[in-house]
């Protein structure tokens, strides 16, 4: 009797002990994701402060003389190619997109959306190398053999322009899948309360629809722009990485992140590289994150107002 | 007496997939009357608003069959612009949908779609409109404000504004004062008494003595079929199916 009560309790306390041990591990997991973040910020700043104490913020952004021998670290030239093929990237995708989802939400047999929902993932889940890889063997000959002969212009074809055509391919199932999502959940009766003011329907998809999901196009172009702006095989593998501003579309830029794959672990002995390094990645950090902070905002905000 | 059919409907059917929704339906509704539809809750009171609207064109599952005459067209096999069909009709939603923009833009929409751009124009329409149903002294000084930001209330009668701005002759209302305190359905209720001299009306109602108060003309449904219809004194004091008798006493529902 005794000795059974004796075992109940040492099972409870034996369960007891497991549950607050299991429930200590989960905590520890929780913190350890939650100051990632800032384990990493902590990292890149660390590391960067030498140079960031050596030239004024200032300077490094905005000057165009990148002489690492020198020790004169300008990220102008880099800064102005990463925005240059994200933009671009994204003038590429967001129409292309837009159209498309509009297409397979508004006017699509039902199967079309099916049948596509699978590839836009697989598109989604392939490895950035093999865009890279066909970014070589189909974008970068195209841009050198035809487009740049084209516009009168003999180039190599690694380019801004080859580097855009790329990220737009890339970010296009992620932007298109948000898109989709979007343009489903607007409400029938939005669409028939349009049409049964006499409305045709695409002036109920321009003037209704679109005007709905603005604030969720706005976002997920927000979103493929972050991606756009921090994606690095991919680019590095066709932009050409010339530290130069880019005059045209068909000249080879050096976005940050090529910037940073390229040389992390080689240039090292020269001195404060490494820090320029960090700071360079700091900096796609901060961007990136601003792009999503700021888009999540307005899904937020939008969710907010139509509640 | 003698009533002019507004609209007259032969044998419709309609099904959502394999799924028969709206079952040989016939059914007459006379001019500048208000004929109420009633029925216990999915008997196919909104598709059938729906479909004399062809807003059921919208939903590729659906399948529809039989004709609806209005003004003695058939609207289901007409080479006539649909658009222009559906502008002969306000549609009131079970629950209201404002567009995505303000209060003014709401009312102004269906008007600057069919051409009409002057503002001075579109000014005074709004405020007729919007008096009309009795929100102007409500929203005047926020017509630049979303019309998402209104009450539920206030919605529906916006809603009711925008239906009326294009000009319709027939108005289309399901459950208009489902979201409406007490007050506010007896405004409205004495909106439709008022627009029924120059509106054909269609009402779907849940409230008996709604439906006793306004109705000149009932349809009774049950599961996607027409049981009864006639004048609204035949239907309330003398029905001739169980089905309705049963309704009206509130056995079932
Ligand atoms: N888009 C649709 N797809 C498939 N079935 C539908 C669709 N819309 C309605 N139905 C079905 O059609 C039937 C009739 O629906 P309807 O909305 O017309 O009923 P109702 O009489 O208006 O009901 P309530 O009084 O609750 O509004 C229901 O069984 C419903 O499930
Ligand atoms: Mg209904």
């Amino acid at each position: 009797m005794n000795r059974a009560v004796m075992r109940v309790s040492r099972i409870r306390v034996g369960r007891l002990l497991q549950d607050k041990l299991h429930v200590f591990w989960m905590q520890i997991c929780l913190v350890l994701v939650f100051i990632l973040p800032f384990i990493l910020v902590a990292g890149m700043l660390y590391k960067s402060l030498l140079l960031i104490e050596a030239q004024p913020l200032t300077e490094l952004l905005f000057s165009k003389t990148w002489k690492p021998m020198a020790g004169r670290f300008g990220f102008y030239t880099f800064i102005i190619s990463s925005v240059w093929v994200t933009i671009l990237a994204l003038l590429i995708a967001g129409p292309i997109c837009l159209l498309t989802a509009i297409h397979l939400t508004q006017y699509a047999k039902r199967w079309v959306l099916r049948v596509m929902h699978p590839i836009i993932d697989i598109l989604a889940g392939i490895p950035s190398v093999i865009y890279g890889v066909w970014g070589i063997l189909v974008v970068v000959p195209f841009i050198g053999n035809y487009l740049g002969p084209f516009f009168g212009k003999s180039v190599s074809g690694y380019s801004i322009l080859a580097g855009a055509i790329v990220l737009a391919i890339m970010i296009i199932p992620f932007i298109l899948n948000i898109l989709i999502e979007i343009f489903k959940n607007i409400p029938p009766e939005l669409s028939e309360a349009s049409m049964s003011l006499g409305a045709g329907k695409w002036q109920t998809i321009k003037l209704v629809q679109v005007k709905k999901a603005l604030p969720g196009i706005v976002s997920a172009f927000g979103l493929g722009m972050s991606r756009a702006f921090g994606e690095t095989i991919a680019v590095l593998m066709v932009v050409g990485n010339v530290a130069q501003i880019p005059k045209g579309l068909f000249q080879p830029g050096y976005p940050l992140p090529a910037l940073i794959a390229n040389n992390y672990g080689e240039m090292l002995s020269i001195p404060m590289y490494d820090s320029a390094l960090m700071l360079a990645a700091l900096i796609l950090f901060v961007v990136v994150l601003i792009f999503n902070f700021a888009s999540r905002l307005i899904i937020v905000k939008s969710e907010k107002q139509l509640a | 007496m003698m009533d002019k059919f507004k609209i007259v409907i032969e044998n419709l059917n309609l099904q959502f997939g394999n799924q028969p929704i709206l079952k040989n339906i016939c059914a007459s509704i006379p001019e500048n009357k208000i004929t109420v539809i009633m029925g216990p809750s999915g008997c196919g009171k909104t598709t059938l608003m729906k479909s004399l609207n062809r807003l059921t064109d919208l939903n590729p599952d659906a399948k529809v069959t039989g004709s609806i005459f209005i003004d003695g067209q058939d609207i289901l096999h007409t080479s006539e612009n649909i658009t222009l069909i559906r502008k002969k009709m306000g549609l009131l939603a079970q629950r209201p949908y404002p567009l995505p923009m303000n209060i003014y833009n709401n009312i102004a929409y269906g008007l600057r779609i069919s051409g009409r751009r002057k503002k001075r124009y579109l000014d005074k329409r709004v405020e007729h409109y919007l008096r009309q149903v009795s929100l102007w002294d409500e929203v005047k000084d926020r017509l630049k404000e979303p019309a998402g930001r209104l009450s539920i209330g206030q919605q529906q009668r916006l809603c009711l504004a925008r239906g009326l701005a294009v000009g319709p002759d027939i108005i289309l209302a399901d459950e208009p004062t489902s979201a409406l305190d007490p007050i506010s359905s007896q405004a409205i209720e004495g909106k439709f008494n008022e627009l029924k001299k120059n509106y054909t009306i269609v009402l779907v109602t849940h409230i008996l003595r709604q439906a006793k108060r306004l109705a000149d003309h009932v349809i009774f449904m049950y599961m996607g079929e027409v049981v009864e219809q006639g004048p609204a004194s035949e239907i309330f004091g003398n029905p001739r199916q169980e089905m309705t008798k049963s309704y009206l006493n509130g056995i079932f529902y």
